[in-house]
């Protein structure tokens, strides 16, 4: 195969250069800079890290960025599905600008996100004056924080189940239906386990950018050290403030949490599915 | 049971799958939709299970009207050219499903199960998953499935389409059995003539969403309510404008009355038969030696052929034999099945 693939060099040669092309450009790009993250965080053991990660504020950040990260991949995982059933199962009018519209957070920018939000629910918009005199705050709290986070992971749940529906067909569930079981039946017992490895696969991937996210919750929140900082947030500010061991921490927690939650999906899903 | 569908219409943006299809299903039938892919058997299936609802006409089950009724509640078994197994579960529990989903008690559904399961030969099968079965093991679970839960009407849509010419041939015995057995009203598509007549009881030939003709299988093979029908349930030949099958010419070796002069171009011998390809134009234009292409083909014995000693280069005279089966052959137009006024 490989000997078919390469054109104009000879077949090893080419093989090796290729290979270490892509290598040297990981390792720029990912490898060596997450390792000095790992490698710094731990430059002075294990207590310093621990201190850093258990201040008030560090952990105070962990809860905010579990809350929004949390919702956020709930509600996603419920569009997700219903949207996705939507475009594979079903045909209506709009569904290729439907189908668009859901990339859309790929290509837009989390901080226009940030500010497009706050036109719409600022304090000084007709929504945001009318939520705030229903004891609603939603710029610079929680819930523009959580439709934020939202926003940038729409897509990723609906990327992942799309190929897998599509793939697994709709027979199965016609044959349930002549069967007897009802829509939600055949949506619990057919749809969703011939789905799951997609579905799991989807609210990593989720759970991951909102963890991760910065751009979109730093313009949103405003930044309220002990009220809304997440622990992105907490990152960028120890950094300012040169207090690079509590950053580096808190980054190397970040990194492991979604390093940790891909693994686990190597892990448990079975052979034949990977 | 019976099931009726009564001037059934369904259309898939401006392609009409189904145009004003009218067909009774006796209860107890074992009955074949036969035709070319495309013509709307398949279609016609799924608006009788209720999967695909029709846009106009009516579809009875039992006599009663049936036709906004969902599939669940009309208790029929589907059993899909690619089999639709429930991948994720074992073959037991893709047998237990309908019964699950009923809440029979627990003892009854093992019971059934294996019973269904011995009958599809399937039962030292019952942990695997589908995925470990081969095609006709899957296709019998999947009817194993369909039975479970004594459906009224058992739908099949070329269930046999997939597998390899010898378990096509096993399974097609077996579903014939199975039905003289349990006597369940069977509908089933299929594109193969051979499998419609070797199947069924009857048989409704479809083309271009239309019926063409409904009958035994030699009603249709005797009496082809046209051309199309004709040349769709066995081979057909032309000579002099008409259709004719070519086990129903006879070859004589002087000229006759009726008779057709022909060359023969080429001899085949296929076991007992012998089919021998002619050259009817060819004889007919000029007398030098024929390169031309063969028009017709005539099926004779081996004694036959070696009796008129049939070999390339040799004029014969050729007519249907009395009584032989002839019908006007369609002109171009006329080609894809549209039916002759009869």
């Amino acid at each position: 195969m490989a000997e078919a693939r390469s054109v104009g060099l000879p077949p090893t040669q080419s093989r090796w250069a290729f290979r270490l092309i892509a290598l040297v450009y990981l390792a720029f790009l990912l490898i060596i800079p997450v390792g000095l993250i790992f490698w710094r965080t731990f430059e002075n053991g294990i207590g310093p890290v621990w201190d850093a990660l258990t201040s008030p504020d560090s952990v105070h950040a962990f809860q905010v960025t579990l809350i929004v990260a949390g919702t956020a991949v709930v509600l996603n995982t419920a569009f997700g599905l219903i949207a996705s059933l939507l475009i594979v199962r079903h045909e209506f009018r709009g569904k290729s600008i439907f189908n668009k519209l859901i990339d859309l957070p790929l290509a837009v920018s989390p901080v226009v996100v940030g500010l497009a939000l706050i036109l719409v629910y600022g304090r000084n918009t007709s929504i945001g004056t009318w939520l705030g005199a229903h004891g609603i705050n939603v710029i610079f709290a929680l819930p523009g924080m959580i439709i934020a986070t939202c926003f940038v992971s729409l897509p990723l749940v609906v990327r992942e189940l799309v190929p897998v529906l599509e793939e697994v067909g709709d027979e199965q569930e016609q044959a349930a239906a002549t069967l007897g079981a009802s829509p939600f039946q055949i949506f619990r017992r057919i749809t969703l386990p011939a789905i799951r490895w997609g579905l799991a696969y989807g609210v990593v991937l989720t759970l991951a950018r909102s963890l991760g996210e910065f751009g979109a919750v730093a313009v949103v929140s405003g930044r309220i050290v002990g009220q809304t900082q997440t622990a992105t947030l907490l990152v960028e500010q120890s950094f300012e403030n040169f207090d690079t061991g509590k950053a580096y921490s808190v980054a190397f927690a970040l990194a492991a949490v979604a390093i940790l939650a891909l693994l686990l999906m190597t892990f448990l899903r079975p052979r034949s599915d990977r | 049971m019976g099931m009726n569908a009564r001037n059934v219409t369904k259309r898939f943006g401006s392609f009409v799958a189904l145009d004003d299809v009218t067909v009774e299903i006796p209860s107890g039938s074992l009955t074949a939709l036969l035709g070319p892919s495309g013509g709307g058997k398949s279609t016609l299936l799924r608006v009788m299970a209720g999967l695909e609802p029709p846009d106009t006409g009516v579809v009875e089950l039992d006599g009663t009207d049936a036709t906004t009724l969902p599939p669940q509640r009309r208790n029929v078994g589907f059993v899909f050219q690619h089999y639709a197994a429930f991948k994720h579960m074992t073959v037991y529990r893709n047998v237990a499903f309908g019964l699950e989903i009923r809440k029979r008690p627990k003892d009854e559904i093992r019971r059934r199960v294996t019973e269904l399961l011995e009958l599809v030969h399937l039962e030292a099968f019952a942990d695997r998953m589908p995925a470990q079965l081969s095609g006709g093991q899957r296709q019998r679970m999947a009817l194993a499935r369909a039975l479970a839960v004594e459906p009224r009407l058992l739908l099949l849509d070329e269930p046999f389409g997939a597998l390899d010419a010898q378990v096509r041939k096993e399974l097609r015995n077996w579903l014939r059995r199975l039905h003289d057995q349990m006597h369940v009203t069977t509908v089933f598509v299929t594109h193969d003539q051979e499998e419609a007549m070797d199947v069924a009881d009857r048989i409704v030939v479809m083309a271009s969403g239309r019926v063409e003709q409904i009958g035994t299988p030699d009603e249709l093979y005797d009496r082809p309510a046209n051309a199309f029908v004709m040349s769709f349930l066995g081979p057909v030949t032309h000579l002099d404008g008409l259709l004719v099958r070519p086990h129903d010419l006879e070859v004589l070796d002087a000229p006759a009355d009726g008779a057709t002069a022909a060359r023969v171009v080429r001899v085949a011998r296929l076991g007992f038969e012998v089919r021998v390809d002619l050259d009817v134009a060819g004889a007919r234009a000029s007398a030098g030696p024929s390169t031309a292409e063969p028009d017709a083909y005539v099926q004779v014995t081996r004694d036959t052929a070696t009796r008129l000693a049939l070999e390339p280069g040799v004029t014969v005279h050729v007519r249907p034999t009395r009584g032989a089966l002839t019908m006007p052959e369609p002109t171009e137009t006329e080609e894809i099945a549209t039916p002759v006024a009869s």
